[in-house]
């Protein structure tokens, strides 16, 4: 947005200002804002140390004295795993969607505002991309990069960056043609500052909903790749893999089984929700 | 008002009599995507060899039907998107070469307001941004430029007061083509393409966008390329009328030769076509049946002959050429039966020539 906007309401006062009348983006943001901060403050807010097992206190049922929700299949206490998990979880789920949404974003702009030939190329080169299942690719990528936590962040960025472009490039493509492109044209601006000033954020409020429910999807995914021995390793507490290892529980002890997994959905749904009023609220012409 | 100092006399090169646009043989084809198994490549004939000028401080009306080649003609000579052949002229300075700067300083002499005022705005920007906007890219500083946009919205007719940080979505049609005006003006322009501006306004609001724009024309010494398909609004803005089929000059001439001593077929069954405002004077018959033929392969000689009510062979064999009509040097129709030496059967009876 140029600096001349007026500050009494500007666009984003306006969207922040619906944002905060939508009961639903109140409510998703404060789980959200439960969860992470759970998660941030976890060494401060942990009732005992995550690594701490004990033979005698497997698979605790919920509410057990000293143990909140119960401990895990090596004992521990599984109220702290889950805290300390949140750290690496939220860190895979939002780093490489992040890292995509920038890369990808900036990539599709390009092609969708050069368009012709060019755009061709590169579509289609994502496209190969695309032949492959986004599980097989993150292991693929991940697997040829080595084992290790940044490696499998750079595999899942790379999973997600040519979607975020495909989603980029077709709004870019749809936008380019309005005509208050054409009029921007003739006021002979540089593409950079017209695609800044009026395709940028006429575009990216698509994209970042897109972007947004992807994040769960990189939970997923990462914690398929720790499972596999290829992103986060044990002992760390993360939620993929907690879910992964307590699945031998879940005759006995399904609830505390059940909890990662239910973390992981929680926190994909806030995030989803989140973004459809962030989306709708964008959207100022109702 | 005076937001701007309105184009002063050195600013324009060759003084009065000198066109403020001439535009010489212009073209565009637009290839048709083929079948993919070879064949000839085909094309759309959009604008087909086009020539005219428009003087200072006067008004050319454009008209014709959906697809006649009216906007194509538009968005080459705003340079949106470049000729195949032709040449455009702009004040005496060839525009072909422009570049870069050169390219930036033509388009800030040469606005257009366009049809749709609502994808014409940027929905994220507030109508005082949208009309600053391009006087910052000139250069201008954010506040000032902001001033004048203020400035500008007031003379339109918008508060800015009451309308500046208002967002397109929250204006009328009517409010969003003076935003749209008030945008073309902040860069100063000589030269304002509208582009069926006023097509898509209720009548009442159209009559008012009209005379607020003849009173900026006459304000600030503006010449207007005025692109419509409605004939009553053509006869009250222009000074001159270009009628164009197919991609092609039919007829050219000053406003009332145009619509008092139509010299074309087509012109005339354009004109025939406008609802008249007498009930008595009701037509019962549509005077010009079907569709424009396909643009991919123009018949041959005339254009209009598959739909004119005059035709005979000879128009499918010669191509009728702009000629002068009654010796008025400004009024140009291109048909046969002006013609006394086309051999056209009718032509000696019924040539106004």
């Amino acid at each position: 947005m140029p600096a001349a906007s007026a500050p009494s309401r500007s666009y984003w006062a306006i969207v922040w200002r619906q944002l905060r009348r939508d009961p639903m983006a109140l409510a998703a943001a404060s789980v959200l804002l439960i969860i992470v901060a759970a998660a941030v403050f976890a060494p401060w807010l942990a009732p005992a140390d995550p690594y701490k097992a004990s033979m005698i206190k497997r698979l605790l049922p919920i509410g057990s004295a000293g143990f909140l929700l119960g401990t895990d299949e090596l004992g521990r206490d599984l109220l702290s795993r889950l805290m300390y998990g949140g750290r690496l979880s939220l860190l895979m789920g939002v780093v490489p969607v992040l890292a995509a949404f920038g890369i990808g974003t900036a990539i599709g702009l390009f092609a969708g505002y050069v368009g012709g030939k060019l755009n061709m190329i590169i579509m289609r080169v994502l496209d190969v991309f695309y032949a492959f299942p986004s599980v097989l690719l993150a292991v693929a990528i991940s697997g040829a990069l080595g084992p290790g936590m940044s490696n499998s962040l750079i595999a899942l960025t790379l999973v997600f960056v040519p979607q975020v472009v495909r989603v980029a490039e077709s709004v870019t493509t749809q936008v380019r043609q309005l005509d208050y492109i054409e009029a921007a044209r003739m006021s002979g601006a540089s593409a950079f500052s017209i695609i800044r000033v009026h395709v940028l954020g006429n575009v990216l409020g698509p994209v970042f909903v897109y972007a947004t429910g992807l994040l769960s999807v990189s939970m997923i995914l990462a914690s398929g790749l720790s499972f596999l021995g290829l992103g986060v390793k044990p002992p760390e507490p993360e939620w993929g893999l907690m879910l992964n290892t307590l699945r031998s529980a879940i005759y006995s002890n399904p609830w505390v089984a059940a909890l990662p997994g239910l973390l992981i959905f929680v926190t994909s749904i806030a995030f989803n929700l989140l973004a459809d009023s962030v989306r709708s609220a964008m959207d100022i012409r109702r | 008002m005076n937001t701007t100092s309105p184009s002063s006399p050195a600013a324009e090169h060759g003084g009065r009599p000198q066109p403020l646009l001439v535009v010489r043989d212009l073209k565009k084809h637009f290839p048709v995507r083929d079948s993919g198994f070879g064949g000839p490549r085909k094309f759309v004939h959009a604008v087909d060899g086009v020539n005219f000028s428009v003087p200072k401080g006067k008004t050319l009306g454009i008209v014709g039907e959906s697809g006649c080649g009216k906007s194509t003609t538009a968005r080459l000579v705003a340079r949106l998107m470049a000729a195949d052949a032709g040449s455009l002229v702009f004040d005496g300075e060839g525009v072909e070469e422009f570049r870069g700067l050169r390219l930036k300083d033509f388009r800030r002499k040469l606005q257009m307001v366009f049809q749709d005022s609502f994808a014409s705005l940027n929905p994220r920007l507030t109508i005082a941004e949208t009309v600053a906007y391009g006087p910052r890219v000139h250069g201008t500083p954010a506040a000032e430029a902001m001033r004048q946009a203020h400035r500008l919205l007031d003379r339109v007719g918008l508060e800015a007061a009451n309308f500046a940080n208002r967002y397109p979505h929250e204006l009328s049609g009517g409010q969003r083509q003076r935003v749209n005006i008030a945008r073309a003006l902040a860069y100063d322009p000589q030269l304002v393409i509208l582009d069926e501006a006023v097509a898509a306004l209720d009548k009442s609001v159209q009559a008012q966008v009209l005379n607020l724009l003849q009173e900026l024309k006459a304000e600030r010494g503006l010449t207007y390329l005025f692109i419509s398909h409605d004939l009553h609004v053509v006869h009250y803005l222009s000074d001159y009328v270009m009628v164009m089929y197919l991609g092609q000059v039919i007829e050219t001439g000053p406003v009332e030769r145009i619509y008092g001593h139509t010299a074309h077929p087509y012109t005339r069954a354009l004109l025939s076509a406008v609802p008249s405002m007498d009930p008595a004077q009701r037509t019962e018959a549509s005077p010009l049946a079907g569709d424009p033929p396909n643009p991919i392969n123009p018949p041959s000689g005339c254009r209009f002959r598959d739909r004119c009510p005059h035709a005979q062979p000879v128009c499918a064999d010669k191509t009728p050429a702009l000629a002068v009509i009654r010796g008025d040097a400004e009024h140009f129709a291109a048909c046969h039966l002006n013609d006394p030496a086309s051999g056209h059967p009718a032509a000696l009876k019924e040539s106004i020539a």
